[in-house]
């Protein structure tokens, strides 16, 4: 039995949840092989080399990876699936993207978005946005798992030093073709990896009124987070949604501001350490997660709340 | 150009869902279905596209069980032109969906197939790309905006960083996102008129599709129950609790 873990990476560096899938995958078994495909990727061939648990890399470097096209990639899977018993990767939109295609083709019945590795065959994974958690057995010879990272601590990303094997690209697919990103950049913690989440909802009516939870963000270096509901009202870009259809954020503190707290919000925040509820409405379901609820104005309490906080000269970073 | 949409009937989105109690599933008897959101979306688009002159036909599609068809006369009622029911029992895997779906475009030939990108009972986000990879077509997966062009599409995926945009030839799969467009209403008038419209029942077996599960399911439990909270009296409470009592801040 081997593990074969599609590398998710910006052909400079792997990204963050790349590492907690390598946890993950090492449970499923320990002889773990990472796959990059990239272009003009050696860095992160090096730095999955890097990674303990990590046997051995394959890495493919051609420019139609530049862009992480499902469709090329796939090619390039399928060439080495034989030696595997497991195929692995995040189930972020990177993963949930990719990794049906292969099954498909694999003609393997994929597990996805899996929370607990309870052996090499059986898994746990929330299904019905988080409200029912399935322990479900994969029959099929060779298995196609997506793993949610953050129900997985990172591995560690230093210390080994894996044998890197070079393999040649795959069929390049005609029919797709990638036009452009539009990243947000921000200067604050990544709201998937953040320990401090604080989001708005549709009781924060506008845009503007966003600054009064950024001022918030700010002091404690947090993420913003959004509810859909704030999001499809236009007052904050889809990258902040959490939510069964936007991220999955496990922080010690998610601080909902205005947020009623609907089903599928829940099953994006609910496995938070600590949760703390602003709402005006005091029968809003967001209270029923929350550790702590302040029924009160969101208008009053943020400005109060940031006051209260530089009063704090201990804020940890 | 004739577009394919697929929908799946699924336990209302605002239904609290209960896990049974012998730990088999979760409570679908005398509770509230209807159509997966993101499916609302797929017909949207594709009636929108039909709207606009760029298509002429829609085909709605639902594999299921007899009842799942109502997810199709609501699509015909919102300006699908005919239907078709793939009837199934039971658990129905996205794989064998996928290879359902798979042989219906071998017969129909549509120039596109949408769906919703993921169906909020088993939240699998699979079947369309799936069935992209079955018949070796582009997939553009989590759909907020779709341009049509000539013999391709230009569509704007939602992805964890912000946004992408790529382009795809025609013939392709697209997974939608709710943010795509706003689903209209069925009037009255056009959910009589979806009566008469033709729709054709089909049996999955006839198709020569095993949609024998490969997954076990071992049992559906509820997830662990939040230790209840508590209410604070004031914003000064709030920040001493934070800091001496959870120790977060």
């Amino acid at each position: 039995m081997s593990v074969l873990l599609i590398a998710e990476h910006n052909n400079k560096e792997l990204r963050p949840f790349t590492y907690n899938a390598v946890s993950a995958a090492s449970k499923i078994d320990e002889d773990l092989h990472i796959l990059v495909l990239g272009n003009k990727s050696e860095a992160v061939a090096k730095s999955a080399s890097e990674i303990p648990n990590v046997k051995k890399v394959i890495h493919v470097d051609n420019e139609i990876y530049e862009n992480f096209i499902a469709e090329n990639y796939t090619s390039a899977i399928i060439k080495h699936a034989d030696a595997y018993s497991h195929i692995v990767c995040s189930a972020n939109t990177f993963g949930k993207n990719l990794m049906p295609r292969i099954a498909a083709l694999l003609d393997t019945s994929q597990v996805s978005d899996i929370i607990k590795v309870i052996s090499a065959d059986t898994f746990l994974r929330p299904i019905y946005a988080g409200n029912a958690f399935a322990t479900v057995k994969s029959n099929d010879k060779k298995k196609c798992v997506t793993i949610r990272p953050t129900s997985f601590e990172p591995a560690p990303a230093t210390g080994g030093s894996a044998e890197i094997v070079k393999s040649d690209a795959g069929e390049a697919f005609k029919n797709s073709k990638f036009v452009k990103r539009e990243e947000i950049k921000s200067d604050r913690p990544e709201l998937g990896t953040a320990r401090i989440v604080i989001s708005g909802g549709r009781g924060m009516q506008n845009s503007e009124n966003f600054k009064l939870i950024s001022a918030i963000a700010d002091k404690l270096n947090a993420a913003i987070g959004a509810s859909r509901a704030a999001v499809d009202a236009g007052y904050i870009t889809n990258d902040h949604q959490v939510g069964q259809t936007g991220k999955v954020v496990v922080p010690d503190l998610y601080i909902a501001v205005g947020i009623s707290g609907a089903i599928q919000h829940l099953a994006g925040m609910k496995e938070s350490k600590i949760i703390v509820a602003i709402n005006k409405d005091g029968e809003a379901p967001i209270f029923s997660v929350a550790d702590y609820g302040l029924e009160a104005d969101l208008f009053e309490a943020l400005p109060e709340f940031l006051e209260e906080l530089n009063k704090l000269n201990t804020i940890q970073k | 150009m004739k577009i394919l949409v697929a929908v799946k009937r699924v336990i209302d989105y605002n239904v609290q869902v209960r896990v049974k109690e012998d730990g088999t599933g979760v409570v679908t008897d005398n509770v509230k279905m209807s159509t997966n959101p993101p499916d609302d979306n797929a017909v949207e688009e594709a009636v929108k596209i039909k709207e606009s002159g760029k298509a002429k036909e829609i085909v709605a599609i639902t594999i299921g069980e007899e009842k799942a068809q109502e997810t199709v006369r609501k699509a015909l009622a919102v300006g699908a032109d005919r239907g078709i029911h793939v009837k199934v029992d039971g658990v129905v895997e996205p794989l064998a969906v996928s290879k359902i779906l798979q042989k219906i475009v071998d017969k129909e030939k549509p120039d596109l197939v949408f769906m919703g990108k993921q169906a909020i009972d088993d939240d699998c986000n699979q079947t369309g790309q799936m069935l992209a990879a079955l018949l070796s077509w582009p997939q553009a997966t989590f759909a907020s905006k779709i341009n049509v062009k000539e013999s391709s599409l230009e569509v704007t995926r939602e992805v964890d960083e912000g946004l992408e945009t790529i382009e795809v030839n025609i013939p392709a799969i697209v997974t939608c996102d709710l943010r795509l467009n706003e689903p209209r209403y069925a009037s009255l008038p056009n959910i009589m008129k979806a009566k008469k419209k033709p729709l054709e029942q089909i049996n999955a077996s006839d198709l020569g599709v095993d949609t024998k599960a490969r997954i076990e399911q071992i049992k559906v439990e509820e997830p662990p129950k939040r230790k209840a909270g508590i209410k604070v009296a004031n914003v000064s409470e709030l920040v001493q609790k934070l800091k001496n009592e959870a120790k977060v801040i």
